[in-house]
């Protein structure tokens, strides 16, 4: 397989994979901002810090409040992360990839770029904004359907796998280091009022509420919450999941030696912890580094399997 | 009676199919008996299964524009058009002459210049040809061959005799349309395969594979060959796409490949570069190699002239091949083949008059307005000058044109195109002018696909076939008559 298509496939994946974190993030945003106490100072603009678009957003926007926040994270095309521009990545790549794709991939994704174009007001005003987000996060759900149902589990699939999960392991451990810093910064006395309406939306915005429940048996807590998040082996969007799926993809791929040794030490450092007082500067510092391998590892695949120089072969 | 083929009138120009006396002519019988057999609705439903073909096969390969439409947009007429395989094997026998000698001319100029020594072609033609390029001189490429593909265009006169019209062998495309033109009938008019002696086209994918891996410089049982796109925004994607599938080789973009310090070629896989032996490049010579040509281009590879140079790679069609098929050059041919292969050219060129040559020229001038002026380097007809069909002020213009540089201009006279019974409308059949282009291909062996690519101008009484402007196609049969 040439270098090109691969990085094409994986590309696909990971833009399609930031769609929908995107539209589920907001989605679940606006949920948590009603259910919040009047009294607590959060606001729209977390989501920027999470989304490392501080620097492009105050270039754009003086002021920081949820139409600028919203409009910024979907349809800014200067965000090259908004929804819109992911979006037009994915499509991009798809069309440059059509050969090892599903016939239908084409048609999809414009079916869902054209619905996120000529909608994007609902997208942005409140009172239409969660049946949009619904919208976009089922159509980015019939991709990888179709993908699941048709495409042989060759080193096409491999790369598909690989930009899915490491996306989706970088955005599960932004939104942990978000609520941790949420958490961090609250007055004590509205910590634990605070702490239950935080940490059920973050299991929340990961679609992991049902399956925590289902899986912890216990009341939420932030302990507890995260511990799931980083360690369950069954649930598809855990860090420990991400990285073993991508451990797998890549033992499928020639050529693998570096990318299987990162992974494996991410996954020797994933782990739980045992009490809420833990989730400290400590442990800030530790998605931080967590953070930093998953872009290490980024960069492995980029020079393992896409990039070569001249002197790389004779 | 009143039937389809009897309501036809072939009009005063040679038809392929339908003799002006109305008699059908012995390859095309069968086909004209069994299209009269056909009542009306039925024919229509045959006309609408080939256009549902033709948008199933495009939406199979082709890209999307930005707008949306596919690119296989040139219409596609029903009725085959036939000619009798004796005929063709006396053609493709022309053809294999002419290219060969055309690959000699070549390998000439670009080593000892003997044709110019020998007075056979003029220097000054080949000093002034836009397709000469010094960077392949002293280059000797397999077989010495350069021109490892070549699509002649063919036309017949009012006889019925074939002419050559232009010798492409730069990047000639077309073929997928000749192999597909062939599937669609096979899935519309089945029937008359099963009784009719119609030779089948289907080896050229595997004769082209055949042709480029004798190319090879390493001696392996697999060499790693390619095709070279510009890319999906280039018109002949498609077929770039296509022959690369049924090839089952690599279809890669100049970015995927680079040049090493061993001067070879690699392409980047996930499996770690490798080796590449052969390029099949659908990218014209100036965007090749930005380290020698244009040097902005973003298509080619830096330093694929070295490693081609240095005999590490073939390349197929060879840079500076198309110094031969340079309008100028065109009218010298029949004197190379006497010359290079001490034989007559079984194929005739059309009569062409040379703007250098003092007495063309002032022909010319005297006749714009009966001849067809085409400048020496262009192709898809562009910059032509039509002259039954042009202004006063057209042919003012064409004649400063010819006088500011004379070497850039030929003429012939008007052609009178062959035509060929096409479906115009419902159940109506009314004559229209093709040309036919075939493919021939040459490095170890050489093969001339059977017939070629038909191009049809479907506008009534227009005379340009091109895609670019109004020209559609149909299905080329060569066809074994019986004895009679």
């Amino acid at each position: 397989m040439l270098s090109r298509v691969a990085e094409r496939l994986y590309w696909s994946a990971r833009y399609l994979e930031r769609v929908e974190n995107t539209a589920r993030l907001v989605s679940v945003y606006d949920d948590l901002l009603f259910d919040l106490p009047p009294n607590v100072a959060i606001s729209w603009y977390n989501l920027i810090e999470i989304n490392s678009g501080v620097e492009a957003f105050n270039q754009r926007y003086k002021i920081r409040d949820e139409h600028n926040v919203v409009k910024f994270l979907l349809s800014d095309d200067t965000n090259s992360s908004s929804l819109l521009s992911s979006l037009k990545m994915v499509r991009e790549n798809i069309r440059t990839s059509r050969d090892v794709m599903p016939g239908e991939t084409w048609e999809l994704i414009n079916e869902l770029d054209m619905y996120a174009r000529e909608n994007i007001k609902r997208g942005i005003n409140r009172s239409d904004r969660h049946a949009y987000l619904n919208t976009i996060v089922e159509g980015c759900q019939k991709i990888i359907g179709l993908f699941a149902a048709t495409m042989d589990r060759d080193a096409g699939w491999s790369f598909l796998i690989l930009g899915r999960y490491l996306e989706r392991a970088d955005m599960n451990t932004r939104i942990i280091d978000a609520a941790n810093t949420l958490m961090l910064q609250s007055r004590a006395e509205e910590a634990i009022e605070l702490g239950q309406v935080v940490w059920s939306k973050v299991l929340k915005s990961q679609s992991a509420y049902l399956s925590f429940r289902r899986t912890m048996r216990t009341s939420i807590s932030g302990a507890r919450a995260v511990t799931f998040l980083l360690t369950d082996p069954n649930f598809p969007r855990s860090q420990q999941y991400c990285i073993g799926e991508i451990k797998n993809a890549a033992s499928a791929l020639p050529r693998a030696g570096i990318v299987l040794v990162t992974a494996d030490n991410l996954l020797n450092k994933t782990q739980g912890i045992e009490h809420s007082s833990m989730l400290n500067e400590d442990f800030s510092e530790y998605l931080n580094q967590v953070q930093l391998d998953i872009i290490s590892l980024h960069h492995q695949i980029t020079e393992n399997w896409f990039n070569f120089k001249q002197g790389d072969a004779a | 009676m009143d039937t389809l083929t009897a309501n036809y009138q072939a009009g005063i120009f040679y038809d392929e199919l339908i003799s002006q006396e109305g008699n059908a002519r012995a390859p095309a019988k069968q086909l004209l008996k069994y299209l009269d057999s056909l009542p009306t609705e039925e024919l229509e439903k045959r006309r609408i299964a080939a256009e549902a073909t033709v948008q199933e096969m495009g939406v199979s390969f082709t890209v999307y524009t930005e707008e949306g439409n596919i690119d296989r947009a040139w219409p596609f007429d029903i009725i085959p058009r036939t000619i009798d395989a004796k005929d063709w094997e006396v053609t493709a026998a022309g053809l294999k002459q002419r290219l060969t000698a055309l690959n000699r001319f070549i390998d000439d100029l670009y080593h000892d210049q003997n044709c110019i020594k020998d007075g056979i072609i003029p220097e000054h033609i080949i000093k002034h040809s836009k397709n000469f390029r010094p960077e392949c001189v002293g280059v000797s490429p397999a077989y010495g061959v350069w021109a490892h593909i070549c699509g002649t265009d063919l036309v017949r006169d009012e006889e019925g005799k074939f002419f050559v019209l232009e010798d492409n062998l730069r990047v000639p495309s077309g073929v997928s349309y000749m192999l597909e033109n062939r599937a669609i009938t096979k899935r519309v008019l089945p029937e008359l395969f099963e009784n009719d002696d119609i030779l089948p086209v289907g080896s050229y994918t595997s004769d082209l594979f055949d042709t480029l891996a004798a190319l090879s410089p390493r001696d392996t049982e697999q060499p790693e060959i390619v095709v070279l796109t510009p890319g999906i925004y280039n018109s002949a994607y498609f077929e770039h796409a296509f022959l690369a599938q049924q090839m089952g080789v690599e279809l890669v973009e100049g970015s995927d490949l680079f040049v090493d310090s061993d001067d070879c070629v690699y392409m980047k896989t996930i499996y770690g570069p490798e080796r590449v032996d052969v390029i099949y490049r659908r990218i014209d010579d100036l965007f090749i190699d930005p380290e020698v040509f244009h040097k902005d281009s973003v298509l080619g590879v830096p330093g694929l002239m070295r490693a081609w140079q240095a005999g590490n790679v073939a390349l197929a069609n060879a840079p500076g091949a198309g110094v031969a098929d340079d309008k100028v050059v065109y009218a010298y041919v029949p004197d190379l083949i006497r010359y290079y292969l001490d034989e007559e050219p079984i194929l005739a060129n059309v009569k062409t008059y040379l703007c250098d040559d003092e007495k063309d020229r002032e022909y010319v001038l005297a006749n714009l307005d009966k001849l067809v002026v085409k400048p020496a380097n262009e192709s898809g007809g562009y910059g032509m000058l039509v002259g039954p069909h042009s202004t006063k002020k057209d042919q003012q213009l064409f004649a400063q044109l010819i006088k500011d540089n004379p070497r850039n201009y030929i003429a012939q006279p008007t052609l009178k195109l062959s035509t060929s019974p096409t479906l115009i409308g419902k159940g109506s059949l009314e004559p229209r002018h093709l040309d036919l282009r075939p493919f021939i291909l040459q490095s170890k062996t050489t093969h001339v696909t059977t017939g070629g690519l038909t191009r049809v101008a479907m506008k009534k009484g227009s005379l340009v076939v091109n895609s670019s402007q109004g020209g559609g196609s149909k299905d080329t049969w060569i066809v074994e008559t019986k004895g009679d």
